[in-house]
């Protein structure tokens, strides 16, 4: 990848369109290929390495999963299932949880702040710490639930898809990690081709219903899975079949925002122009005998 | 209730109680709106930037609640909506050209500040309910991010049907002139109670 200049095209809070929304930069998108994925952590552990994240060690909870879930420290956590498949046996399904980096990001919906939640040109989502007020509104904005708002600083975090990395044509640490390639990184039309040869091959080995999890609701992802049970993304952890952002979401942080602007200015307006042209309600028959006193 | 200035409307601690509400209904609003609309969002400075907005706004409303329950319950008995009040809210058009001599006979309140007064009471517990289930870093974690997508749609509308329903709860103040002096000395004319709230001055005066 060559390096690329982090350029915002989308930002929250903010009416107008920035600039470099008109850059036309290489979409880049990191593909998880559960189907060679052994399950082995080191993604884990690359990411916290290199954004020096330290989860608090907790308790197990009987599982691989370790820690249990996505936290303000853990930016990446692999999920571990099993399922039962149509010949009796066990599906041990892994996933690697984290921010799928949507083309229509919730979390940037949602966020009161400007420019608290970036879009780059690139299509990767960030966040910026010194604008985050802590309120947690990206928390109820993301159709994954991946946003974490840290106990020690009160600001939102997630993953990066190591912006910083990729701004200086590095792939994220994550990927750099993988040791049987299952995660790639690049341009995101290079991975779907690769995606797509991965699924044939797939297809070739039992697995029919194999697909790319790269969901349209959300206007696409910039972080991709090759499902090998694509006819039941739920099984994996429970990513959501068809992810859109929420519509009561919508509704508040669309619709509603300039209806209520408009109609609290429009009865203010309506106070003064009643005021104007009927005059204000006096008592003009003041025959008060107690005032005279 | 009456004195040598006029008829006592509301006493000192009442009067104290709506300013402490109107003052904190007021700060509430503007870290409200800094946090609805990003062209608002220059509010926040009023506060000490975002991260305070979001760390007092909710103890503001919460005050403001506290001290909305008191009142409450000193004034829900005056506020129970009669016929005569619906039939005077139904003749709004006869309120808003001044022809009082259409309208029923009004007792201490009348058919819009009853009616302001309930949405005010329903849209303060939906902002404390819907409110307590994003209250970061204290609160929200009872509660599922389902639950916390529709408490801040329930939380924006209540505090817009409470804002538009302040705007005219305040017009309405401006309009009626002697009103404001009733909430500042707590005393109003008796010519201003014959004509609002004649009801009400029959009931203090014996309708003398």
């Amino acid at each position: 990848m060559a390096i690329q200049a982090l350029q915002v095209v989308a930002q929250s809070a903010t009416t107008m369109t920035p600039p470099a929304s008109a850059a036309k930069t290489v979409h880049v998108a990191k593909l998880i290929d559960i189907s060679s994925c052994i399950g082995c952590k080191a993604c884990q552990v690359a990411c916290m390495e290199w954004n020096e994240t330290r989860p608090v060690i907790g308790d197990t909870d009987g599982t691989y999963d370790n820690p249990v879930e996505l936290g303000a420290n853990a930016w990446t956590v692999m999920k571990f299932n099993e399922i039962e498949n149509a010949k009796g046996g066990i599906d041990w399904l892994i996933r690697k949880d984290g921010c799928m980096h949507c083309e229509d990001p919730g979390c940037l919906k949602a966020c009161p702040s400007p420019g608290a939640i970036v879009k780059l040109d690139n299509g990767i989502v960030d966040f910026n710490s010194d604008k985050c007020i802590g309120c947690g509104y990206c928390v109820a904005g993301c159709p994954f639930d991946v946003p974490r708002i840290s106990q020690t600083t009160n600001k939102a975090t997630k993953c990066t898809l190591c912006s910083d990395r990729v701004s200086v044509g590095n792939e994220p640490a994550c990927v750099k990690a993988c040791p049987t390639q299952a995660l790639t990184f690049g341009p995101k039309d290079d991975r779907i081709k690769y995606a797509n040869e991965r699924i044939k091959d797939l297809n070739g080995r039992g697995y029919d219903k194999a697909s790319l999890y790269n969901p349209q609701g959300v206007g696409g992802t910039h972080v991709m899975y090759v499902l090998p049970h694509g006819d039941k993304p739920t099984a994996y952890n429970g990513l959501p079949a068809d992810p859109k952002i929420s519509s009561t979401v919508g509704l508040w942080k669309g619709i509603m925002k300039p209806i209520a602007l408009l109609t609290m200015a429009a009865t203010v307006f309506a106070g003064v122009i009643h005021y104007a042209i009927k005059g204000p309600d006096t008592v003009d028959d003041d025959h008060d005998d107690s005032k005279k006193s | 209730m009456s004195n040598q200035e006029g008829l006592v409307r509301y006493k000192g601690s009442d009067r104290l109680n709506h300013w402490l509400i109107a003052i904190l209904f007021v700060l509430a609003t503007l870290g409200g709106l800094a946090m609805f609309h990003p062209s608002m969002f220059f509010l926040t400075g009023l506060f000490g930037g975002g991260s305070w907005t979001r760390i007092l706004h909710p103890f503001i409303g919460s005050a403001m609640f506290v001290l909305f329950v008191l009142i409450f319950f000193k004034f829900w008995h005056h506020n129970v909506l009669t016929a005569n009040d619906r039939k005077w809210l139904s003749q709004i058009g006869d309120v808003l050209n001044k022809n009082h001599d259409r309208l029923p006979e009004v007792g201490r309140y009348n058919g819009g500040q009853k009616a302001a007064f309930w949405v005010m009471v329903l849209t303060m517990i939906l902002l404390v309910v819907s409110g307590l289930a994003f209250w970061r870093p204290y609160f929200s974690h009872y509660f599922s991010v389902d639950v916390t997508r529709v408490a801040a749609l329930v939380h924006a509308v209540s505090a817009w049907v409470l804002i538009l329903t302040i705007i005219a709860h305040v017009y309405a103040a401006l309009w009626v002139k002697g009103t404001i002096g009733a909430m500042w000395t707590g005393v109003v004319s008796r010519a201003w109670a014959r004509k609002h709230h004649p009801g009400w001055f029959k009931e203090v005066t014996g309708g003398k």
